[in-house]
């Protein structure tokens, strides 16, 4: 089990920095960050005094093993935007993604998972045309403009909720739902066809002829066989939520998050906040990968991961 | 000499039944097509959507009933023609520059089908390269080729696409950049498979003893395998590529004003949600039911293309039909 750990956290490893390189040619090579950081009138000479500066008339490799020593001591530059160390910022904004996500994926496994178990305990009935549905619908809906449906009925016809903002509980309802419920189609369908797979077994009409209970052999047998697959698309889900969704959903309820701070911080061109954000994210999803996988063979030690 | 004259006369009588047969033959083979797609509802849906995108795609000239760019400040912000003060003229409303909504989501398509289709046959094409060389060569190639993709896919490509798009600027040849640059990994994976599979079996070992170069063994035997999972997976790719666009267009990293995208629509529309809901609900079904469509014709696609799927089909509709079996 350490051996499977630390491979799996040396992979993680990879991906980081597979991550930082990209980042780093990206925002060095692809585009001209002096060009983006100085207005547009700049003379020759402030452009090559900029340059110097900034260190950027080095040569790439030079740049590239300086970005590297920074980011091993935590030293990810200041903002340019607002003038303060960028982890300083990342820092701010990353505990109200936190705020938004957790309880998104939360509400998607409550929801999911009893109904893809009922779907799948009672197949042609509601809950299943209910979980196809939903699971199509999650497949074709795009999230931002779900986001805003929900603010169109909830906010603008029926005032119930506030649009936007963030503070109350109140506001943290539209969002949370908005990035939940395409998940829970999915993870419902998940949850169902796992479900049928376990209860097609022999070791269900097994148990049923040894005399248990239909609900105890469901509950307690079946749901572990089948929480596996559920479990691995819960981790993926929080990886595109943490990664990828929160970026639309903030920014469509103006959740200061980090999602939304990463496109306030494209919107000013501050490259540096937006260096910092992408690496946090990195090590988030390589944290996250790792700790689903290192789940995963604890529950069930059969499993040869690669 | 005889001999010769007789074939040729009996090649000709049979090249003139063809060509007098031909017709009917054509047309037995589209009805009985039509009645396929027909008879499968969902197929159906999905086949009627994608054409129905690719018409308004082509003609959208002749059917959209206005200018997309024209403005008209005096008719911004009307809404559809169900209202008091809503017309004909302007099905569907207008924007806050009295740009028609009906017309802007007609042209829509255009740039839909546009970003969709190049996406998909770059990182098409080069994901089923990369696939088929790390699945052929094997060994070191194939690992490093697989480990590049496996390092890829762990990470969401959102986050990354915003930041090459911070950098360059955005517009629609970016756009298909990126998320060409996204998406290969998922064919790479599915060609090797395939490749991996297909290697196995008698006729292409067969073919390797018997000494054809690996290119004949790539195109006559390995491709052929390749084309119904892959045309599924491009339908598959496709509607995924849509919903991306869409996002990306709403973030205002996408395609860029004066050209016209759903999600583009759907961002201009965001700020009139509580005066002109219009503006952002309509943009967004078209997006719904184009990906619905899509998807469903992918799955359609699924049965249909690949031969085992279609004996599967057919076995259970027989046994549906004559009512045998244990039932489902």
């Amino acid at each position: 089990m350490g051996r499977f750990a630390i491979r799996r956290i040396a992979q993680g490893l990879i991906v980081i920095l597979g991550v930082t390189v990209v980042v780093f040619v990206v925002t060095r090579l692809v585009g001209d960050p002096v060009d983006v950081l100085l207005p547009l009138e700049a003379t020759e000479e402030q452009r090559a005094e900029f340059e110097r500066l900034l260190g950027f008339d080095r040569p790439i490799p030079v740049q590239f093993a300086d970005y590297l020593g920074d980011v091993a001591r935590g030293d990810f530059g200041e903002s340019i935007w607002q003038q303060r160390p960028a982890m300083e910022i990342v820092f701010e904004h990353l505990p109200r993604t936190f705020q938004l996500v957790f309880p998104a994926m939360a509400l998607m496994v409550v929801l999911a998972v009893p109904l893809g178990v009922l779907a799948a305990l009672r197949p042609g009935r509601l809950s299943d045309r209910v979980t196809v549905v939903l699971s199509i619908a999650g497949l074709s809906i795009p999230q931002f403009w779900l986001g805003l449906l929900l603010i169109i009925v909830f906010a603008v016809e029926l005032q119930w909720l506030p649009p936007l903002g963030f503070g109350s509980f109140r506001n943290l309802i539209l969002p949370m739902v908005t990035l939940a419920l395409p998940a829970v189609g999915r993870l419902a369908m998940i949850v169902r066809s796992s479900m049928i797979d376990e209860l097609n077994q022999q070791y269900v009409k097994m148990a049923t002829a040894k005399g248990l209970p239909y609900s105890r052999v469901v509950a307690v047998h079946a749901l572990r066989n089948a929480g596996i697959p559920a479990l691995t698309l819960t981790g993926w889900e929080t990886i595109r939520a943490l990664a990828g969704y929160s970026v639309i959903v903030e920014t469509v309820f103006q959740w200061p998050g980090l999602g939304f701070l990463a496109i306030q911080s494209i919107e000013r061109q501050d490259l540096i906040l937006l260096q910092a954000i992408v690496f946090v994210v990195a090590v988030m999803v390589v944290l996250i990968n790792v700790l689903v996988d290192i789940l995963y063979k604890a529950i069930d030690p059969r499993i040869q991961l690669a | 000499m005889a001999k010769n004259v007789t074939d040729e006369e009996t090649r000709a009588e049979r090249r003139e039944e063809l060509i007098r047969g031909r017709p009917y033959e054509i047309l037995r083979a589209l009805r009985s097509a039509l009645r396929e797609i027909v008879s499968d509802r969902v197929g159906l849906f999905g086949v009627g959507v994608v054409g129905a995108l690719v018409i308004l795609a082509i003609f959208a000239p002749l059917i959209a009933p206005k200018d997309p760019a024209a403005q008209d400040l005096t008719d911004a912000l009307k809404p559809p023609f169900w209202y008091a003060d809503g017309d004909f003229a302007n099905a569907l409303g207008t924007d806050s520059l009295g740009r028609d909504i009906l017309s802007r989501m007609i042209y829509g398509t255009r740039i839909t089908i546009l970003v969709g289709v190049s996406v998909v046959a770059v990182s098409g094409a080069f994901g089923t390269v990369m696939g088929l060389i790390a699945g052929y060569k094997g060994g070191r190639t194939d690992s490093i080729i697989m480990r590049v993709v496996d390092t890829q896919v762990a990470f969401p490509g959102l986050l990354l696409a915003l930041v090459i798009l911070a950098v360059i600027q955005p517009s629609a040849t970016t756009v298909i950049v990126v998320l060409a640059l996204n998406g290969w990994m998922v064919y790479a994976r599915m060609t090797r498979g395939v490749v991996l599979s297909v290697r196995e079996t008698p006729y292409v070992d067969a073919a390797e003893i018997v000494g054809c170069k690996p290119k004949r063994i790539i195109f006559r035997h390995i491709l052929p395998n390749l084309t119904s999972p892959l045309l599924t997976l491009a339908v598959l790719e496709f509607a995924r590529i849509i919903l991306a666009e869409s996002a990306l267009s709403f973030l205002g990293l996408g395609i860029q004003p004066p050209q016209v995208s759903w999600g583009l629509m759907i961002a201009q529309g965001k700020d009139y949600l509580f005066s002109a809901w219009w503006l952002v609900t309509f943009p967004g079904v078209a997006i719904s039911l184009t990906v619905l469509g899509v998807n469903l014709l992918a799955s359609w696609l699924r049965v249909v293309a690949d031969p085992q799927e279609r004996e599967k089909r057919f076995a259970q509709s027989s046994t549906h039909q004559t009512g045998a079996g244990t039932g489902t």
